[in-house]
């Protein structure tokens, strides 16, 4: 008795309260007044004083350290040469790093401070796409900037972001035609379970459609999960004869895929394995007993005869260690340094507008080659082939004849076909059809 | 201690009891001004967002100490309704912001061109303030049910919680065609009555909102775990076969009580939603749902107070240390585990009271303060477990 | 058909045999000691790491050592994770005894710290480390042998803790500015670390059009059954075995006989760290090695000590052969290619085609464990008797 008493007595009240906390919710809002902060606006004194403070937002803990803490090193290279030969506008660039610790809410937080707090003139920063999403409304409410260094899935075009990365069509479709070309019709495609895979593999199976390929299968796997087995069988299951292996997965599972292909007798002659998120430092990782013969697609390899690089692969050792190796990822951070800077002193200021507007048309001689940065604020790049030597390095199998211009909405899906992306004219904007 | 209390004449202990409430009003409603008024003058924009995140993560350590310094129950998955609370109140900004006939964009990037069922609801507001409670309530309440029914707990219901959680985890991690997968859904941009979550208005509307909560959920709990419900729960805790063989049935108690917990960890996800700008499965991450368990810790366990300063007071260490440390923050973060686990089983308030306890207490003329895991022994648990532990 | 049958059981076998292997160590730690050691992961990671030390060390040494490096970092990993077991076990693990919840929450805090050690120890850290422990050991000898240590110890204990921290930190900073860059960068870094196996453990052996065996599973398929046998045998033919189940059974009468508990303590636990060790050597020759490789099992190992239940090993053993094959074929998608093509089967295919991801496949195991432990609240193999509620 006492007990059914007292618990109807709880749900009376206990629903009680929570209506309570309903109301005053819902009438709270009539009584908020805005506050008027004053949140340091994106004009602000970033410039002022004797440096510019630059913000520096990677993961420097978590799973994805692994990869970023190495764009970290290129960025602070460029900020370091550009210091020792006068700075920007005469004043030295001051770095202040921060870390999102491989979690999206992170990001965002730490890019509030960085453009609060700290007022930094731009921010470059973020690796995987789903950091970039969530730092993204950060950056577009306070109308602030940032440069983004990594090869991603398109479908984006902010007016807050430069990408110095390649978009898909500049990796990924390239990638495809070649391997339709030289290797097979047939495509397995595997990936990593979060965005760039998924729209990644979209893409893929729309252009294989378009072109006359077959997707036989696709299958993901958990980040951070190394039990490939199922995925293994599945593959020989749809590609008994061979075929290509079109592989976006990221980290840790790919040292798994690789020992496990190999250890399944799945080798490069048979069973190419296309990966898009496979550079040196990778290949490093995960030893080359398990990748030669197979292929990557990139922008840039450390391989790549310029005389840029040279220089810039000598210096980079020369700073980090005879043992380190340079990547597209890094390059393409240490290019959007330098290109912020051209922006900046052309610009004369900077204050974001003004260096958004001066950056369209930079160009700059790269160590993958000549880029130039477009009004949608992907840059032009050269799209390479290589495939994975005994050293760990790559050979260059094939390359575009020169910079391919970048597509940030992508032709082959029906969603985005014929939609084009320029800031440079206020009346187009970020989605326009052509 | 103990036998003092109850060996006091009845009137005089009440009239304590009566001056301890006042107190305690007088001393909420204080620090309720000082938060509501006082903090948005002396912190930035950006640090009183902070602090606002930070409260609503007390609103589940709220939630947790219900469950495990009063009832004794290790939930490793709590992560799982501070989620479901966060998606409920995402998708339904989501969909305000649209027209009509609209879907939200991300569906674009996946090929999908009608919107998921279970998006519909989410159309109407007070559904939605609705199942920012229920769902959670109800997965709890189910997850439960399953696990109490079979009289699973201990430890087995910790592993079980956190292998729930690894489940959720990958359910909303993989499905980017129904929930968008690992990006989540953003909500800074998105329109609240008129005006954008991100904004200063919006996000001063949302401190207040948590702060108002926070203290709805504390008198909630405080009143839950003052009568004799929460002498039942703290009798479950202490020994459930006592308590079944008295003729009470511990699984309803139990069941009731992880609801109650859950629906609170819903809460605190949607107010922390809006205030973060995004909620993502990495919220169902393993390591944050075991680091709210040590907010509760630090604080001190079963004292309800004590897990909204641990919250918060953690939490500020993190962003603070994690700023200018970042690789310190790990080594930090574990070292605290140790020390509240093998030093300071009690936390900063059980601590505190037994320094200066009676002190304060004899100030304000009150009878000593009852602290449910000082008062028996100083470890219950040991006391209770070993002998059975060794003759197994 | 029948070349699908065996393929399918022996990468099922294959999937458990490594997730016996892992739980095998928690399955002593967690059923004999009652003690949840989610530092188990991070134990493992020490032995995979250590893998990758003699693995260096044997390339460095040329000839034929890289091919046979493996039998020394077999027990060497065994050796350095059983050692940083009963580290662990004397200087934290003991205080915890019969209080599992207790444990779980040091267990986390420890493997934090494990991860950020391996991440960023280096030579200044190590220097530090050293400092503050013969800082601290000594003084606290001292001052116990030469003063009033009860009087003091309230105040003493934490000030010379921090003296000591403070002094090792300032050192340690002191020759992080000051030593080469070479010296003074971390061992292994947050990056992953490339460990090769032997070439003869890489590639399969073939049998039939379709089927092939990897070399790798077929070593660690036998690597479990050696770690079984060797384990049955420690805990059934030998005297301290004897005294481990004695004290399983009952501490204080075990105690009353003589036998020293505490030492049985440390050796259990040290003995279960040492078989996390072997398993981390294990999965090198399957995956990458690197500060998060622990995260990646421990959920896992944890289900299959509960799904087999308590104390009993013969209940992991079945519990990760059932969970490995049921893995396999659903993460693979073999039901649905099993079930006849009629329009009867079809929503049954379409619903196991949705499982039929690698993280579905997830979702649908742990389901299935939380099903099953409906019917089966304490596993597999329950233990008996009126004392086993932990």
């Amino acid at each position: 008795m006492v007990t059914r008493f007292n618990r109807r007595k709880f749900l009376v009240y206990g629903s009680a309260t929570l209506g309570t906390s309903m109301l005053l919710k819902a009438c709270g809002g009539t009584t908020t007044t805005d506050t008027g902060e004053a949140d340091g606006g994106t004009e602000t004194a970033a410039a002022d004083g004797e440096t510019i403070k630059v913000g520096i937002l990677h993961s420097l803990s978590g799973t994805m350290a692994i990869s970023e803490t190495t764009v970290v090193d290129a960025e602070m290279l460029a900020i370091k040469e550009i210091n020792a030969a006068g700075g920007v506008l005469g004043k030295q660039i001051e770095a202040v790093t921060e870390d999102g610790a491989s979690d999206w809410p992170t990001f965002a937080e730490k890019a509030e401070k960085l453009i609060d707090q700290d007022q930094v003139a731009v921010v470059f920063g973020c690796w995987t796409s789903a950091s970039r999403k969530a730092v993204l409304p950060v950056f577009e409410s306070k109308n602030h900037m940032l440069w983004y260094p990594v090869q991603y899935e398109g479908q984006e075009c902010s007016q807050n972001i430069f990408y110095t990365g390649a978009a898909p069509n500049q990796q990924i479709e390239p990638a495809v035609d070649w391997l339709l070309e030289n290797k097979s019709k047939d495509f397995f495609l595997v990936g990593s379970d979060y965005v760039f895979p998924r729209t990644a593999n979209t893409i893929i199976k729309e252009q294989l459609a378009a072109k006359g390929g077959n997707t036989v299968g696709e299958d993901y796997l958990p980040l951070g999960n190394t039990e490939v087995t199922p995925i293994i069988t599945k593959i020989k299951a749809a590609l008994p004869d061979g075929g290509v292996i079109f592989n976006s997965l990221n980290g840790d599972s790919n040292v798994a895929f690789f020992k496990q292909l190999q250890g399944a007798g799945m080798g490069p002659d048979q069973y190419p394995v296309m990966s898009v998120s496979v550079a040196e430092e990778e290949v490093r990782q995960i030893g080359t007993e398990f990748l030669t013969g197979h292929l990557a697609s990139w922008n840039y390899f450390q391989t790549v005869e310029t005389p840029e690089n040279e220089k810039w692969v000598a210096d980079f050792k020369a700073e980090f260690g005879d043992d380190r190796v340079t990547n597209d990822p890094m390059e393409a951070a240490y290019i959007m340094v330098y290109l912020w800077k051209q922006a900046v002193e052309a610009a004369g200021t900077t204050d974001i507008p003004e260096v958004r507007t001066a950056a369209y048309g930079q160009e700059m001689a790269a160590p993958e080659g000549p880029v130039t940065m477009n009004p949608n604020h992907h840059l032009s790049k050269t799209v390479r082939i290589g495939e994975v030597m005994d050293d760990g390095m790559f050979n260059i199998l094939w390359e575009t004849d020169g910079p391919i211009d970048p597509e940030p909405w992508n032709q082959f899906v029906p969603d985005t076909i014929g939609f084009a992306c320029d800031w440079s004219d206020p009346a187009k904007g970020g989605k326009f059809e052509i | 201690m103990t036998t003092e209390v109850t060996t006091q004449p009845r009137r005089a202990a009440q009239a304590s009891q009566k001056r301890k409430f006042m107190i305690e009003a007088i001393a909420v409603i204080a620090i309720a001004l000082i938060l509501i008024v006082l903090m948005p003058m002396l912190l930035t924009g950006f640090r009183l967002n902070l602090l606002g995140r930070f409260l609503a993560l007390a609103i589940v350590a709220l939630g947790i100490d219900l469950i495990w310094g009063f009832t004794g129950l290790l939930s490793l998955g709590h992560g799982i309704f501070f989620a479901l609370g966060g998606y409920a109140f995402a998708m339904y900004l989501e969909l305000n912001t649209l027209g009509e006939g609209q879907l939200p964009e991300f569906f674009g990037l996946y090929g999908v061109t009608e919107m998921p069922l279970f998006w519909q609801p989410f159309n109407s507001f007070p559904f939605t303030l609705l199942a920012i409670f229920l769902i959670p309530a109800i997965v709890a309440g189910l997850l439960g049910y399953l696990v109490f029914r079979n009289r699973i707990r201990g430890v087995y219901f910790s592993i079980l919680t956190q292998a729930a959680l690894v489940v959720f985890f990958n359910f909303f991690n993989g499905q980017q065609k129904l929930i968008n997968g690992t990006n989540g859904l953003k909500t800074s941009t998105s329109m609240f009555m008129g005006q954008q979550v991100g904004s200063d208005g919006m996000r001063m509307f949302f401190y207040i909102s948590t702060v108002i909560a926070l203290i709805a959920m504390y008198a909630l709990c405080r009143w839950l775990t003052s009568g004799r419900f929460g002498r039942m729960l703290v009798a479950i805790r202490d020994d459930e076969n006592r308590v079944r063989f008295s003729g009470y049935d511990p699984t309803a108690y139990k069941v009731l009580v992880f609801a109650v917990s859950g629906a609170i960890a819903g809460v605190a996800g949607a107010l922390y939603t809006v205030q973060s700008g995004i909620i993502s499965p990495q919220v169902m991450d393993i390591a944050f749902s075991i680091e709210m368990v040590i907010w509760v810790a630090v604080g001190g366990r079963a004292t309800l107070v004590g897990a909204i300063l641990g919250a918060v007071l953690v939490n500020m260490a993190r962003s603070l240390l994690s700023e200018r440390f970042p690789d310190v923050w790990l080594f930090f973060q574990g070292a605290l585990f140790l020390i509240v686990v093998t030093a300071l089983p009690d936390g900063i308030i059980g601590w505190g009271r037994r320094q200066f306890g009676s002190a304060v207490s004899s100030t304000l003329g009150l009878a000593p303060t009852n602290l449910p895991y000082l008062d028996d022994s100083p470890e219950p648990e040991a006391v209770v477990e070993t002998p059975e532990f060794a003759d197994k | 058909m029948l070349e699908g049958l065996i393929g399918g059981l022996f990468n099922g076998i294959s999937i458990g045999a490594v997730l016996l292997i892992v739980a095998l160590g928690l399955a002593i730690v967690f059923g004999l000691m009652g003690v949840i050691n989610l530092a188990h992961g991070e134990l493992m990671m020490f032995g995979a790491y250590t893998t990758f030390v003699v693995q260096n060390v044997a390339k460095s040494m040329g000839g034929i050592a890289p091919e046979i490096y493996v039998f020394a970092a077999l027990p060497l990993a065994f050796v350095v994770s059983a050692l940083l077991g009963l580290l662990l076990e004397r200087t934290v693990i003991r205080y915890l005894y019969g209080r599992p919840l207790e444990t779980l929450l040091a267990t986390w805090g420890v493997s934090l710290i494990l991860i950020q050690l391996i991440r960023s120890i280096s030579w200044p850290m190590v220097i530090g480390l050293v400092i503050f422990a013969t800082l601290f050991l000594i003084g606290r000898w001292a001052l116990t042998r030469y003063t009033d240590w009860d009087r003091i110890s309230q105040w003493a204990n934490p000030i010379f803790l921090g003296l000591s921290v403070a002094i090792a930190a300032v050192v340690s900073f002191l020759v992080q500015s000051s030593g080469s860059s070479q010296f003074v960068r971390p061992w292994f870094g947050a990056q992953n670390v490339d460990v090769t196996p032997p070439s003869w453990l890489r590639g399969g052996v073939a049998i039939g059009s379709a089927l092939q065996f990897p070399y790798a599973r077929l070593f660690i398929i036998v690597l479990t059954i050696l770690c079984l046998v060797a384990v049955y045998w420690f805990l059934n033919g030998t005297a301290w075995g004897l005294r481990i189940r004695s004290v399983t059974q009952n501490r204080g009468m075990s105690a009353c006989l003589g036998i020293p508990t505490e030492r049985v303590d440390a050796l259990t636990f040290a003995l279960g760290s040492g078989l996390a060790g072997i398993a981390g050597f294990a999965v090198t020759l399957l995956g990458s090695v690197g500060p998060n490789l622990g995260g990646n099992y421990i959920v896992d190992a944890f289900m299959v000590v509960v799904v087999g239940g308590v104390g009993k090993l013969v209940g992991s053993i079945v519990a990760a052969l059932v969970i490995g094959i049921v893995t396999y074929l659903v993460g693979s998608g073999t039901i649905a290619l099993i079930l006849p093509p009629t329009a009867f089967f079809q929503p049954a295919i379409d619903f196991f085609n949705f499982f039929a991801t690698t993280s579905m496949a997830k979702v649908m195991v742990f389901a299935l464990i939380i099903a099953f432990l409906q019917v089966r609240p304490a596993g597999l193999f329950p233990p008996k008797g009126r004392s086993v509620e932990l």
